[in-house]
């Protein structure tokens, strides 16, 4: 047992748990937010995606531990924001979403991305969403989502 | 039960080494996947771990005249990002996972996981890489070459870690970086090569080739280089079936599940035919 603290979606938490347990697990576990997925397991998929320190990470493979005194936002947190809201409304106006299993993960990664890009080109959307694997798009429609987000939330980042 | 111990200082990692014994988690994206247990348990360390990715002192990245230093908790997408950091090293680096993996993984760790598909070290190899190795009363400086011993085994004591990584500065005229592997990012290399050189006034001043995932280490062969320096860039190219001949003894992949070895061999050979007469 080890106290570890961090921000969650903004509040500060302090648990007394076992450090190597995985940030996915917590997340669903402890604070039933349920909207991080476990597709792989192994950090190929993207599906548990949530932002660390503003940027994305496979919380999959991310030990407990290595989020102590950090910032967590899950996108659950992240829905409260506009960011979400250009994106939200960009990936449903260009088909970004089929069965949705992927959509969490797919949004972290397109913050991650316009956060440090905020006008990117097709290709830098490849790499952004490069850890991010969808079943159902075919991807196409997912990086056209992208650029109607930029451009139109574009000023937000 | 395991003992975890997070570190957010490097004089507290290593006194916690001095302690006992303890496996070193950096972003823990090798650890977690060799010692991973079923969904919703905790990562199934066998042995204690101390955790080493909060130790903000290490994560860097500096440069001299002479050289560039990487701090061991330097995250992979921050070298990515960096000007100052080697181009061959970022080349290599953007083809290693996605993102979201880059900003947690380390270059330490993947040097320390010594695996032979680890696809910073063949770039490591011919940048003539050295390794920092530290514990509480020492601080050594391994050249990469001889800090890898085989696969999964280092030259670093049960005390000591690794806290830097320093490049020396180098100019190539040219260089390439090859992974082959079925997917670009995500995928562990079935092969991976880099070639450098190094031509002024049509002469080769210096040659630099090493093949990943064809040996237990990464394989670069300086005594075969070296028979090429001094040559101009024609006669370097009319050697190449000699060149050829040179590396075709020492290339010697294993099978396994992702690759054949004469696949991997005759793809090995044809990457260093195709660096060599493109250069
Ligand atoms: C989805 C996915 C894709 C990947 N793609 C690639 C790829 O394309 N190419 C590739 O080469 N690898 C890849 N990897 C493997 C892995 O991400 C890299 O090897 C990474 O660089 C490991 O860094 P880490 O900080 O996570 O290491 P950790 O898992 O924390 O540690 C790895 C090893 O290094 C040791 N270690 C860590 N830091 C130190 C230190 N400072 N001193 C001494 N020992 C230390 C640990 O004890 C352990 O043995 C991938 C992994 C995943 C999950
Ligand atoms: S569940 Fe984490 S990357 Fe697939
Ligand atoms: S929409 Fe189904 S996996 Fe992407």
């Amino acid at each position: 047992m080890t106290e570890i603290k961090f921000k969650l979606n903004g509040k500060e938490q302090t648990l007394n748990t076992d450090p190597n347990r995985r940030l996915l697990d917590v997340l669903r576990e402890d604070f039933k937010l349920t909207g991080s997925k476990e597709g792989c397991g192994e950090g190929e998929c993207g599906a548990c995606s949530v932002l660390l320190n503003k940027q994305i990470v496979n919380s999959c493979s991310v030990p407990l531990a290595n989020v102590d005194g950090q910032d967590i936002v899950t996108i659950e947190g992240f829905s409260k924001t506009k960011e979400y809201q250009v994106i939200k409304d960009s990936f449903a106006t260009a088909g970004g979403v089929q069965c949705g299993f992927c959509t969490p993960g797919m949004i972290i990664a397109t913050q991650s991305l316009l956060n440090t890009k905020p006008r990117p080109n097709d290709y830098e959307i490849k790499i952004g969403l490069s850890g991010n694997l969808c079943r159902c798009t075919g991807y196409n429609l997912i990086i056209k989502s992208v650029k109607l987000a930029a451009k139109d939330g574009d000023g937000l980042w | 039960m395991v003992e975890s111990h997070i570190a957010k200082t490097l004089e507290d990692a290593l006194k916690t080494l001095n302690s006992g014994k303890f496996r070193i988690v950096a972003g823990g994206t090798d650890m977690l996947i060799q010692n991973r247990s079923h969904t919703g348990m905790p990562i199934g360390y066998k042995d204690n771990v101390v955790y080493i990715n909060l130790i903000n002192e290490l994560d860097y990245i500096k440069e001299d005249e002479d050289n560039v230093y990487i701090g061991a908790t330097t995250r992979l997408e921050t070298i990515l990002k960096s000007e100052n950091a080697p181009k061959i090293l970022k080349n290599i680096i953007h083809e290693m996972a996605g993102p979201g993996i880059r900003h947690t993984a380390t270059l330490a760790g993947n040097i320390a996981n010594a695996s032979p598909a680890g696809d910073s070290l063949v770039g490591l190899y011919v940048l003539d890489a050295s390794i920092k190795c530290q514990s509480v009363d020492n601080t050594r400086i391994v050249k990469i070459k001889d800090f890898i011993q085989g696969v999964r085994k280092i030259d670093l004591k049960s005390n000591e870690m690794i806290t830097e990584v320093m490049i020396p500065k180098y100019d190539f005229s040219r260089f390439v970086f090859k992974k082959v592997a079925p997917r670009l990012s995500d995928a562990i290399s079935k092969l991976s090569f880099v070639g450098a050189i190094r031509i002024e006034d049509n002469e080769v001043k210096d040659l630099r080739m090493a093949l990943g995932a064809v040996y237990m280490t990464v394989l670069r062969k300086e005594d075969i280089e070296s028979k090429y320096i001094g040559q101009s860039i024609g006669e370097l190219k009319n050697n190449i079936e000699l060149i050829i001949e040179d590396y075709n003894s020492f290339i010697k992949p294993i099978d396994d599940q992702r690759s054949n070895k004469e696949y991997r061999k005759q793809v090995a050979l044809n990457l260093i035919k195709d660096f060599i007469m493109k250069s």
